[in-house]
């Protein structure tokens, strides 16, 4: 659904993205793992087409998106910081949203009635909480029904209660056979919410296969431990271990 | 693109700022017009504070507006609408917000106590200019990521085309006082779009007269219809250029 080829991307002189090599496919749920600034935000930047990269090129739908805007109708993305403007409404925002993808009519209203957003419609977003912006955010995200849904650290801020209902409502996407994308530091989350695992380092795809491959590969049962061995490889020289690379 | 617009509008419209500058110049207007009667004083005391402030502060509101939506505007790029859309937008409700006022401001007491043809001019020039600056102050926030530094920027490009400029035509002027400087001096006055709408509204007065042989030199090219495609020629390139570079520049811009 969508693959990523030879992304290159420079900031000033810090190689953010390195020749980067990646697909996903429709009807996974991918864990998309790594350090801070190993460019993990800057990837799904790029596939919005909110970065744009120095070389290389993206598809989705076996689209490339240079130059393309239509293909951001099957994205929701659910941004690590989401930014509203401050003096608008919950009500008007999500209105205003509506109106820009006209052809959809039937929204999916889960996420807003389960974390009461409809009460809250008077409230201007600039007063929100950091958690109750985040709820705005997911609740956004999954608004249009897309195909493919992009999550930038969703639970993070969010209170214990949100985030089982947040994640009982990823699992039924999951089950819709969609395309789901999540970044976390929450390892729990990930490996109760996806099947395959990412994990980008400096740049560069380290690991890219299914979380059963990753324990086989590191000789651990468990998910938070395979990871944390991953970790410890890429500290290591990581030529050292060329057969590691999935890609 | 105009549901994008109309956003746009409704947020800046709705803003204090719009309120506060439409009033300020209807009370600039309306003191000048109670100072005298003779209206041809009227719209010369109006143009010497419209050439100074109105590119001022069209230029700083354009900065600060552009870094108080950018929020709006990251919001807006993760949709499937145009780059080049959101920013023409932006740039559009700016510039119709401004000229509003400056019409409504201006306007309103022409319409209570009378107005010729140099005044319909003067509104004309305050219009170009507003998009003139407007323009400026949207490359520099492009350009930059920090709000200081863009807001610097803006105010450099306005205290040049408004103080700097004139010095150095000045001086060129008095340096090569023994030559013919008739079409220099035209030529330098294209390159400036502030001065080029004083002149335009001086040609309207009768005081291009106490301006000497230069003076008539302007009057007679001003009048001639290949003299006024030419500077409305120019005024467009002043309002082209700094567009057109900022949407070069927002469609190659990360955020």
């Amino acid at each position: 659904m969508i693959s990523v080829k030879n992304i290159s991307k420079k900031f000033g002189k810090l190689q953010v993205l390195k020749e980067f090599n990646l697909e996903f496919e429709l009807g996974n749920s991918y864990a998309l793992m790594g350090p801070n600034g190993s460019g993990k935000t800057t990837l799904i930047k790029t596939i919005l087409g909110m970065v744009i990269p120095d070389s290389g090129d993206i598809t989705v739908a076996s689209q490339s998106i240079k130059g393309d805007v239509t293909y951001r109708k099957q994205i929701g993305y659910m941004p690590q910081i989401g930014h509203y403007p401050s003096n608008m409404k919950i009500g008007q925002l999500f209105s205003m949203m509506k109106d820009m993808r006209p052809e959809i009519k039937t929204y999916d209203l889960d996420l807003m009635e389960a974390f009461g957003l409809e009460e809250m419609k008077e409230k201007a977003l600039g007063t929100l909480s950091g958690g109750t912006r985040q709820k705005v955010s997911a609740a956004l995200a999954f608004l249009f029904n897309p195909e493919i849904l992009i999550l930038d650290e969703p639970t993070a801020g969010l209170d214990p209660i949100a985030v089982e209902l947040f994640k009982a409502k990823i699992k039924k996407e999951r089950e819709k056979g969609k395309l789901i994308l999540i970044t976390s530091h929450i390892l729990s989350d990930l490996e109760e919410l996806t099947n395959r695992a990412v994990y980008i380092y400096e740049g560069e795809v380290f690991f890219s296969d299914t979380i059963e491959e990753l324990k086989e590969i590191t000789g651990e049962s468990k998910f938070s431990p395979a990871i944390a061995r991953l970790m410890e490889w890429t500290l290591k020289k990581k030529s050292t271990n060329p057969q590691l690379s999935h890609v | 693109m105009f549901k994008l617009l109309k956003y746009a509008l409704y947020d800046i419209l709705k803003s204090r700022f719009a309120i506060i500058y439409t009033v300020f110049l209807a009370l600039v207007a309306i003191s000048i017009y109670q100072v005298s009667d003779d209206l041809s004083k009227v719209s010369l005391s109006l143009m010497n504070i419209m050439i100074l402030f109105i590119p001022l502060i069209s230029a700083v509101f354009a900065t600060t507006h552009f870094y108080n939506n950018l929020e709006f505007i990251e919001l807006m790029l993760a949709q499937p609408v145009k780059r080049i859309h959101v920013i023409s937008s932006q740039l559009l409700a700016v510039i119709i917000m401004l000229s509003l006022s400056l019409i409504l401001g201006f306007g309103l007491p022409m319409i209570l106590w009378g107005a010729d043809s140099s005044l319909l001019t003067l509104l004309a020039v305050g219009v170009i200019l507003s998009t003139v600056f407007t323009g400026f102050a949207f490359w520099a926030s492009v350009l930059s990521r920090d709000k200081a530094k863009a807001i610097g920027l803006s105010l450099a490009l306005w205290i040049y085309f408004s103080l700097v400029y004139d010095g150095l035509v000045l001086y060129i002027i008095y340096s090569f006082a023994d030559y013919p400087l008739e079409k220099t001096t035209l030529a330098l006055v294209m390159l400036n779009p502030v001065d080029l709408g004083r002149i335009l509204m001086l040609m309207q007065l009768d005081i291009s007269a106490l301006m000497g042989y230069t003076g008539a030199f302007f009057q007679q090219f001003f009048s001639s219809g290949s003299g006024v495609s030419v500077a409305i020629g120019s005024l467009a390139l002043w309002i082209l250029i700094p567009t057109i570079s900022t949407a070069r520049v927002f469609n190659k811009r990360d955020f």
